[in-house]
């Protein structure tokens, strides 16, 4: 077991090809023939609030949908401006969503409709809670399903930068032992003490390699060589390629940096990053209107994303989950309220694009879960164990999802 | 038996008794927030067995002046009645008004006041934690509140909890923490906070169970807050979610040898245990019609056909004083004031004296801290601070004033203990697994340098002035005077060289001293307690 901390310090390459290698040595080294990293990453999008997937991937190939939703419904493909963006000739796409089509059409962009958690809740926070804990109905397990998943990937020489959050706080899909960081963003990461940052920092490194630091010092060389490797590898430095364009806001900041993040090739495997405003009780609007809005942002966004890694998104497999979601028929406030199952997106490496996967339980009233909402027909658990085996190499998914049936009769094959 | 028990049954220490200097620091550490600038000195002529007798006696201690700075926060004296009026109507009304489209509201949240939105209410509350942990001479009473409010969590990002836990606080925790553990757990499961939080309060009998038909729960409890159709039963349902940490969480732990029969048939006994509408007063209520009157069975207890709000009551008190129960408190409370792994004997002890009395928390908390493994010198600065302790216990040693708490509360969301925003009904760790991760470390050290620099918004401090006036011209001297304020005592020698190397580097620098400070306060030695 080499001590990476010394490598970095004595920039002795040769010892680690194949472990991750921060973009800034490669330079250094100018080593044009060392491997290139080809570490999967997988990017995890939460909507927080609850996203109304009937919108988003629209049934327009089923009457009730237009029934249940007088004034919200988005118009069948080809009736014109506003219209949904056929998919397979039952499903379209909501036109805000446009940016993201031609990844669908050239295969990298799958749907997965029906899909969600099995438990019943129609709370944000009980649900939310559910999905990232990976144990929907056990409130007491104290970790995130992410990070179990983390802890699960052996690998010979793993990153500080392994897991990362774009979030303020740490979130609960990734919290637990496995080390996960978060942060608002790449550039504030480390020691702060103005001119003497560099001085003090190496002072505190110091310090905590002393015995005196005991169980801290783990955490502490962790803390210092993920500053470092920001610090010299400096993602925050490399503008997005192939004229990629993000949009104005957190979301699209968020995935612009894990994008660099994944061009500085710091050792990042899981990143994780979560928007929000889908809550849409009221005026929720069809092609126009509050979740329009919030739609067309947020595939700017994956769009841009996509655009700005480029063949590199062959390395990369971002999905998209929401707590729950929402009522069929519209309500008097023209808007949905809290329902049951939802749509997820993924996009990028081993995704068997241009398909919309999953069971369609159908909208006729006998078909409903609880007689109101879209019932679930594919546990979400079921998309990540497939993301997790195929694109992480995780064997043993037991410990991921506790007291889940995990039967790979029913993975879905969304991915190569 | 918990396996903590076993790998905690280590050979006693060969290590020396703790000196009389040692073991004020390590009460001030462990039954207060840490020492402010002259404390240890003050607890060693006063001695330490007659501090920790009157820190366990806090009505006895006066501590108006903490009490008249917090006045200016005008919810914590409110009525959820008036916290409903004052902060959750406006903001409904505007949602009403942006729903019905009135010209021109186009975000609710900008249609409401500043001083009526709904997040002061929890910016009052954090403020008011962190300035009596700060400053309060009940320093053993915030630490208890800490405890309390964490082992019976509510977390406020949950709808109307928002406004239920001001009154959670003061009215059912604060005033119970020295009482009988039964007094304080029935508090809490008539209150508003915990009835919403682990939605008790929506849990109602299958329709079948019921002494009456079905109700429109929905008129009761006010949109979002009706129950859930748990197997489609049709309106209703039992929700099991507070019986089971009740259970898991409250009083017996996880290993307290209940089934998930036991759980189904404790949610049946609680089932009616509701809340009242804001609007409407707000408060506990028992809803007769939605409780199960048939017959049930829980740890082995029957109650026959027909009860009613008695049943819970009784489960609540047998639950409260159960042996498991009594394990489970002393395991927190050791492994809150001794350590991680607490020993065995030491816990055995405890539940007992929680037996004898009858859950009487005083003397329980008495026996944890009067104990001679208390201060076993193999636990002096062996705990990990949690994000809570070290904050307050950085600002304590410093003597930093403060007068705006929140940017405080930011730095503890920032290493991930946000006050009452816990959302898991476990609570946060009390073990130090939970707070070493890397980005909270870096939080941690960050901290430390805006404190002692004086760069933390509404915190003033001034490092220079914990250095005796013959220290000041002598940087090395200094360097050991700010240690010995801050930690207590000298630093280990690998540490004082890091510092000294430091000073070198630094001399001539007018900024040394708080730079200084900023490193002893973000060293490893300030990390423990």
């Amino acid at each position: 077991m080499f001590d990476r901390r010394v490598f970095l310090k004595s920039s002795g390459l040769a010892l680690v090809a194949g472990g991750f290698l921060p973009r800034v040595f490669v330079r250094m080294a100018g080593a044009a023939t060392l491997p290139a990293p080809n570490r999967k990453v997988l990017v995890a999008v939460f909507q927080r609030g609850a996203v109304d997937g009937l919108n988003v991937v629209v049934p327009h190939g089923e009457k009730t949908y237009y029934d249940a939703r007088p004034s919200i419904a988005v118009p069948r493909p080809g009736s014109g401006e506003g219209a949904a963006l056929d998919l397979d000739g039952f499903f379209g796409l909501h036109p805000a969503l446009a940016p993201v089509l031609p990844y669908f059409q050239d295969r990298s962009a799958a749907f997965v409709h029906a899909a969600g958690s099995p438990d019943s809740t129609r709370s944000h926070f009980d649900a939310q809670d559910f999905m990232e804990s990976g144990t929907p109905g056990q409130k007491a397990t104290a970790d995130g399903f992410l990070c179990r998943a983390i802890a699960q990937k052996k690998v010979a020489s793993c990153s500080p930068l392994r897991a990362v959050s774009l979030t303020p706080a740490l979130p609960r899909i990734l919290a637990g032992s496995a080390g996960a960081v978060s942060m608002n963003s790449l550039a504030g990461f480390g020691v702060r003490a103005g001119a003497a940052s560099a001085a003090v920092s190496n002072s505190f490194e110091s310090m905590y390699e002393d015995a005196v630091a005991g169980a801290l010092g783990g955490a502490a060389k962790e803390s210092f060589e993920a500053a470092r490797i920001l610090k010299s590898a400096d993602p925050a430095s490399i503008a997005p390629d192939n004229g990629a364009a993000y949009p104005a806001g957190a979301f699209g900041n968020a995935l612009k940096q894990i994008a660099q993040l994944i061009k500085a090739d710091v050792g990042l495997e899981v990143a994780f990053t979560d928007v929000g405003g889908w809550d849409t009780h009221a005026g929720e609007g069809g092609s126009e209107g509050q979740l329009s809005n919030r739609l067309r942002e947020y595939g700017a966004a994956i769009a841009a994303f996509a655009t700005d890694m480029g063949s590199r998104m062959a390395d990369v497999t971002l999905v998209t989950m929401s707590e729950f979601g929402r009522t069929v028929k519209e309500n008097g406030n023209r808007g949905t309220d809290h329902g049951h199952a939802n749509v997820m997106l993924l996009l990028g490496g081993g995704v068997k694009g241009g398909r919309v996967y999953g069971r369609w339980p159908g909208l006729d009233s006998s078909h409903l879960y609880e007689n109101r909402d879209l019932a679930v027909t594919t546990d979400f658990r079921d998309v990540f164990a497939e993301i997790l085996a195929k694109r992480m190499g995780i064997e043993n998914l037991t410990p991921v999802f506790p007291g889940h049936n995990l039967n790979a009769k029913r993975s879905l094959g969304i991915l190569a | 038996m918990l396996a903590v028990f076993e790998a905690s049954a280590a050979a006693p220490t060969s290590k020396p008794a703790l000196a009389n200097r040692e073991m004020a620091i390590h009460a001030l550490n462990r039954l207060a927030f840490g020492p402010r600038p002259g404390d240890v000195d003050r607890v060693v002529s006063f001695g330490v067995p007659a501090w920790i007798d009157e820190q366990l006696a806090p009505e006895r201690i006066p501590d108006g002046a903490v009490e008249s700075s917090l006045e200016r926060f005008p919810t914590l004296a409110m009525t959820t009645e008036k916290l409903w009026e004052k902060f959750e109507k406006p903001i409904r009304e505007a949602r009403q008004e942006k729903k019905n489209g009135v010209n021109g509201v186009l975000d609710e949240q900008a249609m409401v006041p500043y001083e009526n939105r709904p997040r002061r209410i929890v910016e009052e509350l954090t403020e008011a934690r962190i300035l009596r942990a700060v400053r309060s001479e009940r320093q053993l009473n915030e630490v208890l509140v800490d405890f309390w409010m964490n082992h019976f969590n509510v977390f406020a990002g949950k709808g109307l909890d928002r406004i239920f836990l001001t009154s959670f606080e003061r009215d059912v925790v604060r005033p119970r923490i020295w009482g009988k553990f039964e007094d304080l757990l029935l508090a809490t499961a008539k209150s508003p906070a915990m009835l919403f939080y682990l939605d008790n309060a929506q849990s109602a009998a299958e329709p079948d169970h019921r002494a009456q038909r079905p109700l429109r729960l929905a008129r009761f409890l006010g949109e979002g807050m009706a129950p859930t159709r748990a197997n489609g039963n049709g309106p209703g349902g039992l929700n099991e979610n507070y019986a089971r940490e009740l259970m898991e969480l409250h009083t017996l732990g996880v290993d307290g040898g209940y089934t998930q029969k036991d759980v189904t048939e404790l949610a049946r006994v609680l089932t009616g245990w509701s809340i009242v509408r804001p609007e409407q007063g707000t408060g506990f209520v028992f809803r007769a019609p939605l409780h199960d009157i048939a017959t049930k069975t829980v740890l082995g207890v029957s109650f026959p056909f027909g009860g009613g709000i008695e049943e819970g009551e009784k489960m609540i008190r047998i639950l409260a004083n159960h042996p498991a129960t009594a394990r489970h408190i002393a395991l927190k409370l050791c492994r809150r004031f001794v350590a991680d792994e607490p020993p065995v004997d030491l816990v055995e002890r405890v539940a007992k004296r929680f037996l004898d009395t009858g859950g009487d928390l005083r003397e329980t908390v008495r026996t944890v801290v009067t104990s001679p493994e208390f201060s076993d010198p193999r636990y002096y600065r062996a705990k990990i601070k949690s994000p809570f302790e070290y904050v307050i216990s950085a600002v304590r040693a410093i003597g930093a004033t403060t007068d705006d708490a929140l940017p405080i509360a930011r730095q503890l969301g920032q290493m991930g203990e946000p006050l009452y925003l816990c959302q898991p009904p476990t609570g946060y760790s009390d073990a130090a697994e939970a707070w070493v991760n890397t980005g909270a470390l870096v939080a941690r050290l960050n901290f430390a340098l805006q404190l002692a620099g004086n760069r933390l918004p509404g915190t003033w401090s001034k490092a220079e002035s914990l250095l005796p006036p013959d220290t000041a011209t002598d940087p090395r001297a200094s360097a050991n005077a700010l240690s010995c304020a801050l930690v207590g005592e000298e630093l280990s020698p690998a540490t004082r060289a890091i510092l000294e190397k430091r000073i070198d580097a630094e001399a001539g620098e007018n900024a040394r001293v708080p730079l200084i400070a900023g490193l002893i306060l973000g060293s490893p030695e300030f990390q423990r307690q």
